[in-house]
């Protein structure tokens, strides 16, 4: 069955979810990729996602993965057009139009307004994913630990990311 | 009107002259940043490579564009390569800019997606993987932690964190329904009248 159509609708919908950061549109990622199309199980995604981090460059591209997986190459280059091609045209035409929208009250109101509503889709998006990655003290403890080295100290978040897999080897392989 | 006109026309020499760029530059430089950017935090790429290497914007209007990119839907790093693009050389160095941030981690997860296909269900990768979900976790909690103390200042932020968490993770709302009913109440309360009260 062709999917190009349905990864068109559902990574340009989610592209424009993104308020915040890409983790804001998680929840409703795994809803449409997992539930809805099925296009991978929630701990693929969760796997993908989290792989995703090491990568360099926007932290989304692991829908470039599912993409593939849902369509071969076709699907992973529509996915790219339909998740970026909106957003940026937005940031065009608002980047341009900002100037001219100082002396508008409302600019500052909706700043002020939506910044903590992308932090709670954040936080949202990781609980979310939380619920699938933690399990047990020993996961408990690689995410906390990672996220208090992180709040103090300046250290690369991919060497964190990669002391996880170690650890996750000694710990899990029987 | 007139009054705006004469206005962008005096603030005009007080802004810095855009260097000529060329798309071929913009695009090396920003494939450069998708390509070294390991671990996140591309905006800080961002900034050493574009205000502080090549001077090309400087750093006020870095953090101008950065606010507007915070603001709209769509990730930091690609708003800002869209904006800085169209900055240096319109429409074009947009494009160029986008591109090159894209592309290299584009083609890694698109390698490593077909690898973790096959081989994601080795007993080695499994147990890795769930180490390093758990650290991802860390991570994109320790990178929304980082940006609420810098964005939230008021108590009443909270209140609206919290009601957006409970509408879905809680009451299992759609996300844009929750961004949309939570939103439109934020932006409310800090209506027009309100700030001019503030300040």
């Amino acid at each position: 069955m062709n999917q190009i159509p349905a990864l068109v609708r559902v990574f340009a919908y989610l592209s424009l979810l993104t308020v915040g950061g890409g983790m804001a549109a998680f929840p409703e990622l795994k809803v449409l990729t997992v539930q809805v199309h099925q296009w991978l199980t929630f701990p693929q995604l969760v796997h993908l996602y989290s792989v995703g981090q090491m990568a360099p460059g926007p932290n989304m591209m692991m829908i470039v993965a599912i993409g593939e997986w849902a369509a071969g190459l076709p699907g992973a280059v529509v996915v790219l057009l339909a998740f970026f091609g909106p957003t940026a045209l937005l940031s065009l035409i608002v980047g341009r139009a900002w100037k001219r929208l100082e002396k508008w009250p409302w600019r500052t109101s909706i700043q002020r307004g939506l910044a903590p509503v992308s932090i709670g889709l954040l936080l949202a998006g990781c609980l979310t994913m939380a619920k699938a990655a933690i399990f047990g003290w020993i996961t408990a403890v690689i995410a906390l630990a990672t996220l208090l080295i992180l709040l103090r100290a300046r250290v690369n978040p991919a060497f964190l990311i990669l002391a996880g897999a170690v650890i996750g080897v000694l710990a899990f392989v029987h | 009107m007139n009054n705006e006109v004469a206005a962008k026309a005096a603030a005009k020499p007080l802004t810095t002259p855009v260097p000529q760029v060329s798309i071929p530059e913009i695009f090396w430089t920003f494939l450069l940043i998708g390509a070294t950017s390991f671990g996140g935090g591309v905006v800080a790429y961002l900034r050493s490579s574009l205000v502080t290497k090549h001077a090309w914007i400087d750093d006020k209007e870095f953090v101008e564009l950065l606010s507007i990119s915070q603001t709209l839907p769509g990730l930091n790093a690609t708003n800002m390569a869209i904006l800085i693009g169209d900055r240096l050389r319109g429409i074009a160095g947009s494009i160029a800019a986008i591109l090159g941030i894209c592309l290299p981690g584009a083609i890694l997860m698109y390698i490593v997606g077909m690898v973790y296909r096959e081989h994601g269900d080795r007993v080695l990768a499994v147990a890795a993987l769930k180490g390093v979900a758990a650290a991802a976790v860390g991570l994109v909690l320790a990178t929304t932690v980082q940006l609420g103390r810098r964005s939230l200042a008021h108590v009443y932020d909270l209140l609206f964190v919290v009601l957006t968490v409970i509408g879905v993770n809680r009451l299992h709302q759609s996300v844009p329904r929750v961004l949309i009913v939570v939103g439109a109440i934020a932006i409310l309360w800090y209506h027009p009248r309100k700030q001019e009260k503030g300040t």
